[in-house]
């Protein structure tokens, strides 16, 4: 392993958890839309990085949830809806990452993410 | 209210498939709350959050079983994350959800070219892998 690679991998860690925290609690998601690549470019490789990306994740979503009810954002009346389908698609979700490429998936999120964006945009 | 039903399975579904594979679900659970049911912008990240608990729990199980999670870099990252989160949240609070609403557009612009333009660096990552 080259010298640039080490020092990647061994210090992109803090400036990657800097970075999920800030997308996570500003916008509430879209923490695994830049853990994914920066931890690519840890040596993470493949599905591993996006499984990774969510461990890192799950503890920063709590903390961004609290602070959000603190600052009374949302009632949680509004979210229990969404679990049955939130905890079926989890399941699918785990059993179909180790068995695919995401690469086909991405293209496809591409799409969906600049419609949405479009629409935000100019509503 | 049954189509509501519905759309909200299926968009909680799609977002927990997206979210459990690590690829931004919740983006897709943000846009159906903001842009299909009209919630501001705020509320919405908050159900969001609070959604994607259960979802990544599920999905973190199935993934440390598959032994897909380097457990190494998850502690360092996400006691720099609190600090981002913190900053994060208040940021978005001072914010206000009608430019926060502007600001997600302008992400997901982003997040959607970089996704589409990606391909051929995914191809060689998975070649490697």
């Amino acid at each position: 392993m080259g010298f640039w690679k080490r020092l990647k991998k061994k210090w992109l860690v803090y400036p990657l958890g800097l970075a999920i925290g800030l997308l996570g609690g500003l916008f509430g998601a879209g923490g695994g839309m830049i853990a994914v690549p920066m931890l690519r470019a840890m040596g993470v490789q493949g599905n591993k990085s996006h499984a990774t990306s969510l461990a890192i994740t799950l503890p920063l979503a709590v903390a961004s949830g609290f602070l959000y009810f603190q600052a009374g954002h949302f009632h949680f009346a509004d979210a229990w809806i969404y679990l049955p389908g939130g905890v079926a698609g989890a399941l699918l979700g785990g059993y179909l990452l180790p068995r695919i490429k995401t690469v086909w998936l991405r293209r496809a999120f591409g799409v969906i993410i600049l419609f949405s964006a479009g629409r935000l945009l100019w509503k | 209210m049954e189509m509501t039903w519905i759309w909200a399975i299926a968009a909680s579904f799609a977002g927990a498939v997206l979210s459990s594979l690590g690829m931004g679900g919740g983006g897709i659970m943000l846009i159906y709350l903001t842009v299909v049911i009209g919630m501001d912008q705020l509320s919405a990240q908050g159900v969001n959050l609070v959604f994607f608990v259960p979802v990544a729990l599920v999905a973190i199980a199935l993934h440390a079983k598959n032994r897909l999670i380097q457990w190494k870099i998850v502690l360092p990252s996400v006691i720099l994350g609190l600090i981002g989160v913190y900053f994060g949240a208040k940021l978005a609070t001072f914010i206000g959800s009608e430019v926060l609403s502007k600001l997600f557009g302008v992400f997901l612009l982003i997040i959607g070219v970089r996704e589409l333009a990606a391909k051929d660096m995914e191809k060689n990552a998975e070649k490697t892998k």
